[in-house]
């Protein structure tokens, strides 16, 4: 029997020919990436252990996007750890405010993550550059602590799930829409401890950053990873970007997968996720009655070009509705200038929209835009769970961003196709 | 190894958020994080409880985010172990690389009440329940595992090896 891409990743990283669910194996990493709020505690444990450098001062990347800019004394402290010690140990992927952006869209902008890869996060949407065809997943602050030491983490080479997309997309579903139908299809827990691989026609036809929102929702599925095998798209995509040299691995044809779900997107709306799981997912149509106080259009899930280019091309001359807060927040540098030069923030503006500069924000409480008790958010974000952008007694609607943009005019969840 | 204490009860997708939410994050503190262990899900918790006292939870515990905070504020909050029907993997990985005692038991859930004094006995693999004497089954933990709970932690099995 063959490997699937995942498999065939572990094994290149553990120097093995071969790997098999369930099997224990320590794999090479190649960049290990931490934040504001998970780094310190890393630095804290590589401390303790009395290391004096990590083991490979290209392969580690911080990036302090959570609670930054600071938002308070203590997130001060909190991103002052980092700074400290990239400076200390000369780290080349550290990212100041003013070059920082959210890790997920920073790290493949900027051709630090790329095909091939074994990237182990402390962030848990670390999955997200599966897209890229990398294994990549989300550990705790002592595993980056033991990889910054060792190059190494240990694994459980996981069984994987093949979803296979067919038939035609309709209109304004976009990437988003179709990892929330799957989470609902499969539930939270749906995929735990297992590798989701996406492919079939509908997954070639997906632009890059359509991609990478999928990928990066495979936690909430429970999964390991979420992966899709490199094409032409990727390649497009990597060229003159990556800084190492690809490589692009393929899933064989008699891999082993512990399941296969066929999904037919034809007849597949825009989703919305009710509050409390991101499972709790219904079509748009069934939530147009549901009141919101805050949009939201950003995070590591929603943040790039093309979901701004949605949004702003429904919110064109148009204005955001009386009594509801549009926050806009470009997830990197690069995407906030090109946002800029292609008119879109003077769009977002116009309409009385609020652009933010690059932050995790909102998305999970910290700041930029925290609910008040009884308030109702609808966020292009990746978790509505209780308490997640404020007051425990708030609520948050999951959804990509045509719906967010007709959702900041309308005043209540809206279909794209009413603003169009 | 054996724990004993009183079972305080929690649902399914019991999530890192409610565990302890982000916006107590901007320390790493555990005593400080541990004033607002599972605040979300139960705002008295923290006051309610004992040292010693057990978690059991239905499926998919700790799902969401991969802060270490969630371990961090059980296990100061003086929780002695975790029992639930499944863990979410990063937070099952982070329990087990920083020394949280977490075990997986299929039936103990449906049929332990909240308040029941139980007794963790993780060598024989069990749960019992000390009111009705019943006992429940705990999923083995993988041998590497062992490993690492009986080096200490991810980091002392490292020193370890790396001194080896």
């Amino acid at each position: 029997m063959g490997m699937n891409i995942t498999e065939k990743i572990l094994a290149a990283h553990s120097g093995l020919d071969k790997v098999e669910p369930g099997q224990i194996i320590n794999a090479k990493v190649d960049i290990a990436l931490g934040n504001d709020i998970t780094a310190p505690i890393a630095i804290s444990e590589f401390k303790k252990a009395g290391a004096d450098k990590v083991w490979d001062k290209g392969k580690v990347a911080l990036v302090p996007d959570h609670f930054s800019p600071n938002k308070d004394i203590a997130s001060a402290e909190q991103c002052k750890i980092l700074r400290d010690f990239a400076r200390q140990q000369d780290l080349e992927h550290y990212f100041e405010l003013g070059e920082m952006g959210v890790e997920h869209a920073l790290l493949p902008e900027q051709g630090i993550v790329g095909p091939g890869d074994v990237v182990i996060g402390a962030d848990s949407h670390t999955c997200t550059y599966g897209a890229l065809g990398a294994f990549s997943t989300g550990v705790g602050s002592t595993d980056l602590a033991a990889a910054m030491i060792t190059g190494e983490v240990w694994f459980k080479v996981p069984e994987a799930i093949l979803f296979n997309y067919t038939g035609k997309l309709g209109n304004w579903v976009d990437g988003k829409d179709l990892i929330l139908y799957t989470i609902g299809q499969v539930g939270v827990d749906g995929a735990l401890y297992k590798s989701m691989e996406f492919t079939g026609p509908i997954i070639s036809g997906l632009g890059m950053d359509d991609r990478l929102t999928m990928a990066n929702m495979a936690i909430e599925a429970g999964g390991k990873n979420g992966i899709i095998v490199p094409d032409e798209v990727t390649k497009a995509y990597v060229e003159g970007r990556f800084k190492r040299t690809p490589i692009y691995y393929t899933s064989d044809s008699d891999a082993n997968y512990c399941e296969k779900i066929e999904i037919d997107c034809t007849n597949i709306r825009p989703q919305i996720a009710f509050p409390h799981l991101p499972s709790n997912t219904r079509p748009v149509d069934e939530a147009t009655s549901v009141v919101i106080d805050q949009v939201v259009i950003g995070s590591c899930t929603n943040g790039r070009m093309d979901d701004l280019r949605k949004a702003a091309q429904l919110m064109k001359g148009k204005k955001v509705a009386p009594y509801l807060r549009c926050i806009v927040i470009p997830a990197t540098q690069h995407i906030y200038r090109q946002a800029m030069k292609e008119g879109l923030l003077d769009i977002f503006v116009e309409a009385g929209a609020a652009v933010s500069t690059p932050t995790c924000g909102p998305c999970l409480g910290g700041h930029m835009g925290i609910l008040a008790k009884g308030e109702r958010a609808l966020a292009t974000t990746n978790r509505n769970f209780v308490g997640r952008m404020g007051s425990p007694e708030s609520e948050v609607y999951l959804a990509g961003p045509t719906v967010a943009a007709a959702t900041a005019i309308k005043g209540r969840i809206a279909c794209p196709e009413e603003v169009a | 190894m054996k724990f004993t204490g009183r079972v305080w009860k929690f649902g399914a997708d019991i999530d890192t958020d409610a565990i302890i939410p982000a916006r107590r994050l901007n320390t790493s503190d555990p005593k400080e994080l541990a004033k607002y262990c599972m605040e979300d899900a139960d705002p008295e918790f923290i006051n309610k409880i004992s040292a010693g006292d057990i978690i059991l939870a239905d499926k998919n515990f700790g799902c969401g985010s991969s802060r270490e905070h969630a371990p961090i504020a059980i296990k100061e909050a003086k929780i002695s172990c975790i029992i639930a029907k499944s863990f979410a993997r990063i937070f099952y990985r982070n329990s087990f690389n920083m020394g949280l005692p977490i075990f997986e038991s299929a039936d103990a859930y449906d049929a332990i009440a909240e308040g029941a004094e139980v007794e963790v006995d993780a060598d024989a693999g069990v749960v019992r329940d000390l009111a009705s004497g019943k006992e429940f089954k705990v999923a083995p933990i993988p041998e590497f595992m062992q490993e690492l709970l009986r080096d200490g932690g991810l980091m002392a099995h490292i020193a370890k090896k790396q001194s080896a």
